[in-house]
């Protein structure tokens, strides 16, 4: 039996692509392989990790947990969404790159969505909020503090641009 | 792994959720309905589950009121599109029953709160579960709708067995009811858990009126359990709990260890139920 394919469109950092998959396409496999859009990384593919972690609608959800023809008609905002207009790095990525917030990188995208996410719901967290904001991200190399930091330098760095 | 081919609804009422929901129950194996997929989609990735068909409900018309929380004279209804971080979020849920807002902080976390519905998690009917214990110890209901009507089931014949409902295969849950707070309850709730946002390794959750002590337990038995402990002596609490129960081990804790957080977080919630009247 060949598998029915669903067409649709799905609007990503703003850009509608035309998609033409089978149902049980998740929506991280649609990013990654059908479009290309490497950013999003997969870890458990059970939504432990965080590492896939988009926005859907300006909230973060797990791309592994989602089907891509659910997401039919939201806006979907990968880690390649986060730059600035003038493509140098957006606020989080800034604070990550100066808090060494990252060592290899694979779980990156997830906690930069979330914290994105996260500071546009509280602009001005406290050093508790900032760690409640990433506890259900894993990272397995930096030990999270200097993550930490960078939540609050990205605040930091929002509050300036504004 | 990835889930297995299925084939794929979308109903946009939910009337025709129940239509596919039946028409696939007729011709096979029949259907599941697909929520929030925090509890699904991993099922199936991992080939735990392969159902030869979805029944999408989040494209539903919003007309159908499914995505609403109403404050009614009964209590908290929440409709089956409601996300956890919405009812989460909603203060006139927490003032009308403040046991919702205590339980769903420990749901997960944020990002999977902001996916997985609240009603999707008391048909997923895991023990672990933070709502159907609530939803259990309040004397909640669940409304639920197929092609023959709709009904209305009483938690206390809603949870069967380990990750088991007792709704039919062709049935949709449509919203659940929680009752309010009474004046004069008190309500209070507690877990123990590896990490913040991780599945519980012994919940309780009290209720606490003029003259009835409850709780209500999750990750201790198969199912969500309610235990009366009306007129139990307050330094009796946990053992008196623990008579009627029989904390289960497994990779997460051993079973004396299970007791041992009865008894604590029994005594606990209890007191701060009353403190809270
Ligand atoms: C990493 C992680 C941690 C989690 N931790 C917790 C936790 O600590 N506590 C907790 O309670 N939950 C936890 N969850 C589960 C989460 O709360 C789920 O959202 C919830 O259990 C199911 O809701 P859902 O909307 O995602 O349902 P789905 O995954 O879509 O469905 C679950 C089941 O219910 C059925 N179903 C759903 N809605 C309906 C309906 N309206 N009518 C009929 N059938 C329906 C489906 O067919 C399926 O069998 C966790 C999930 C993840 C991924
Ligand atoms: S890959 Fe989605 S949560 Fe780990
Ligand atoms: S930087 Fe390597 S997992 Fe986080």
């Amino acid at each position: 039996m060949s598998e029915d394919l669903h067409e649709f469109a799905l609007t990503v950092n703003g850009v509608t692509h035309d998609l033409a998959v089978p149902a049980r396409r998740l929506l991280s496999d649609a990013l990654r392989h059908d479009l290309g859009l490497t950013g999003t990384h997969v870890g458990c593919e059970h939504g432990v990790c965080g590492a896939c972690t988009v926005l859907l609608d300006g909230r973060p959800v797990r791309s592994c947990l989602m089907f891509a023809v659910t997401a039919q008609g939201a806006e979907v905002t990968t880690v390649e969404g986060l730059a600035n207009d003038d493509d140098s790095l957006g606020p989080v990525q800034q604070a990550f790159a100066e808090c060494h917030g990252l060592q290899c990188g694979f779980c990156t995208p997830g906690f930069l969505t979330t914290i994105t996410a996260g500071l546009r719901d509280n602009p001005t967290p406290t050093h508790e909020q900032a760690r409640d904001m990433i506890a259900g991200n894993l990272c397995r190399c930096t030990g999270y503090q200097n993550i930490v930091k960078a939540v609050e330098r990205a605040a930091e760095l929002s509050g300036e641009q504004r | 792994m990835k889930p297995a081919p299925f084939r794929y609804h979308r109903p946009s009422t939910p009337a025709e959720a129940c239509e596919a929901l039946a028409a696939e129950l007729r011709d096979g194996a029949g259907a599941k309905v697909l929520a929030g997929g925090q509890s699904l989609v991993p099922l199936l990735s991992m080939r735990l589950a392969s159902p030869p068909a979805l029944v999408d409900i989040n494209h539903l018309d919003p007309a159908a009121g499914l995505a609403a929380i109403e404050i009614r004279p009964e209590g908290v209804h929440v409709g089956a599109l409601v996300r956890h971080a919405d009812l989460l979020a909603s203060e006139e849920a927490r003032l009308a029953q403040p046991l919702l807002a205590q339980a769903l902080a420990h749901v997960a976390h944020p990002t999977i709160r902001n996916r997985g519905t609240s009603v999707g998690s008391i048909v997923h009917a895991d023990s672990a579960a933070e709502l159907p214990a609530v939803l259990a110890l309040l004397g909640g209901s669940l409304d639920v709708g197929s092609v023959r009507g709709t009904r209305t089931v009483p938690a206390e014949e809603l949870f069967v067995g380990p990750l088991e409902s007792s709704l039919a295969p062709d049935e949709l849950a449509l919203g659940a009811t929680f009752p309010a707070l009474a004046d004069g309850a008190g309500v209070a709730f507690a877990e123990v858990a590896r990490r913040h946002g991780d599945y519980a390794l012994v919940g309780v959750a009290a209720l606490v009126s003029n003259d009835t002590v409850k709780a209500a337990y999750l990750s201790v038995s198969d199912v969500p359990t309610v235990i009366d402990l009306t007129d139990v002596p307050d330094d009796d609490l946990g053992e008196a709990a623990l008579s009627r129960l029989d904390p289960i081990g497994d990779i997460h804790a051993t079973a004396d260890y299970r007791a041992q957080l009865v008894r604590v977080l029994t005594a606990k919630v209890v007191r701060e139920a009353r403190k809270a009247r």
